[in-house]
């Protein structure tokens, strides 16, 4: 293990993966780890966080991340509320700052917020008191996501230097592969990424990866492939001409797998679409961590909760 | 800083063997003890401790680590501003149902960090008895909790500190007392 864990994370909140040090990811993971051993037990709970209030605030459709987080507050013994937008008074025209503030009135102690515009979070990080954890914002980041698929890494090559990580999909519409660049390439790993050119964005080689227009080129020798979801309800558009040819040239198969190293990871964030941008038989294949992706994902908002709930304040004498 | 030494090597290895014996003493049916060290410190005492007692009834208890960084009341809302501790391994390799638990730590100051590691360990199971041993005793409780195997007492004022370090940890072993001089 190379980078030393920062002391403390000294922040109130996770806005993104850009603002962080090596040493605090790394801090992150270790605690994470940590958290891991908590599922393992008769008693899955620990009291923590008991007395905090978190606010679930998703603004956009969920189940995996709200629910992960969900879990995470509940076995930190937190008090925990979710909401979603269709149910809230969003639907009768408040605008954000004001439902935020409206939530903050309850004096809760961190809101995790989904939302579909790039800086919602960073726009409420910076008017509440709260501590505010991004669960996604547009297509901007998801710090927690790539975070929990450092540690699915970390978990199975005992560190993310030097490892050759491929992400191939949608780069166009996503939030992970943008956290998972930026996280990847300050631990030393090398990312390439791959998509056809329609759905990769201006600037992308700007992030800190090799961008490649072929999966076999992205893939060649990997440690590590993660697939990203075609979102298909976004493809009105026309990125590519249909879903069967997308698969045809850049679907995770059985024989493009072969071009990785031989135990290389298979990784998805889920949702997946089979037969679009990843074959069955890898999906569910000996390479896939894509539910071992999931548990960890509940040990990564723990640690990062706990972490937070550290507060940013001068610390005191011990 | 001022330090005084108040046990050697010689000291711990000794204060450890008597410790040792009252807990053969205390246990009735040794079979039944497991040690379980608070870490960081408590760990290599709890190991020592186990090979003390093999050694003189032929059978050496299980070991265990604890770390109690979750259940701690100095975080949380009684402190807005801290840094939360770092989580180290818990490590039970056998069940603490039904053992006679001995829970091992180097200092005992105000009894926090031992209701603490009581409510971890209760999260665990439900031993049939939990006994708590340390190496220094050094005063000043804000519990209601007392040792049961003491290695040492030693009377200090709160703005000392008491510093026990392991050959394990530290790569030096015995207790000293710093203070901080003023000026």
């Amino acid at each position: 293990m190379s980078v030393k864990p920062a002391a403390r994370l000294r922040r109130k909140d996770l806005v993104g993966i850009d603002p962080l040090s090596p040493g605090e990811i790394q801090l992150i993971l270790d605690t994470a780890d940590q958290m891991r051993a908590i599922a393992a037990r008769p008693i899955k709970k620990v009291p923590a966080l008991r007395g905090k209030t978190v606010v679930n605030f998703f603004m956009e459709a969920s189940t995996r991340t709200r629910f992960s987080f969900e879990v995470a507050e509940k076995r930190l013994s937190a008090d925990s509320l979710s909401f979603s937008a269709a149910a809230s008074s969003v639907s009768k025209g408040e605008t954000l700052v004001d439902t935020a503030l409206n939530l903050e009135a309850m004096q809760p102690d961190f809101i995790v917020i989904r939302h579909v515009h790039a800086g919602a979070p960073h726009q409420l990080a910076r008017i509440l008191k709260s501590s505010v954890i991004n669960a996604g914002d547009g297509a901007h980041e998801h710090p927690t996501q790539a975070l929990l698929d450092a540690l699915t890494i970390r978990l199975h090559r005992g560190t993310l230097e030097g490892q050759v990580v491929a992400i191939v999909g949608d780069l166009q519409h996503s939030r992970v592969v943008r956290s998972n660049v930026l996280l990847l390439a300050r631990m030393g790993a090398t990312v390439r990424v791959a998509a056809p050119p329609s759905l990769i964005p201006l600037g992308m080689e700007k992030l800190g990866c090799e961008v490649h227009r072929r999966i076999e080129d992205a893939i060649a020798g990997a440690d590590v492939v993660m697939m990203l979801r075609i979102q298909l309800e976004r493809q009105g558009r026309m990125n590519f001409p249909t879903v069967r040819e997308y698969y045809d040239f850049f679907a995770l198969t059985p024989e493009r797998l072969k071009l990785a190293k031989k135990d290389c990871l298979v990784m998805h964030p889920g949702p997946m679409n089979r037969g679009v941008e990843i074959d069955s038989r890898v999906a569910d294949g000996p390479q896939s961590v894509i539910l071992e992706q999931v548990t960890n994902g509940v040990a990564v908002r723990m640690a990062v909760l706990y972490l937070l709930a550290g507060g940013h304040g001068e610390p005191t004498a011990d | 800083m001022t330090r005084v030494q108040v046990l050697d090597a010689r000291g711990v290895a000794r204060a450890l063997e008597r410790m040792a014996a009252e807990l053969i003493e205390h246990a009735g049916d040794e079979t039944l003890l497991y040690l379980v060290g608070v870490q960081t410190r408590g760990v290599p005492l709890a190991r020592r401790l186990a090979r003390l007692i093999g050694v003189k009834t032929g059978h050496e208890p299980p070991v265990g680590a604890l770390d109690i960084a979750l259940y701690r009341d100095d975080v949380g809302p009684w402190r807005p501003a801290h840094q939360q501790p770092v989580l180290r391994d818990t490590e039970l390799p056998v069940g603490v149902d039904d053992k006679v638990v001995c829970l091992v730590d180097d200092v005992l100051y105000t009894g926090r960090t031992v209701r603490a590691a009581l409510d971890t360990l209760m999260d665990y199971g439900r031993p049939r008895a939990i006994r708590l041993a340390v190496l220094v005793d050094r005063g000043h409780r804000e519990l209601p909790i007392a040792a049961d195997f003491v290695g040492r007492a030693v009377p200090t004022s709160r703005s000392e500190d008491v510093q026990v370090h392991v050959q394990e940890c530290d790569g030096e072993e015995g207790v000293w007392i710093a203070k901080e001089v003023a000026g």
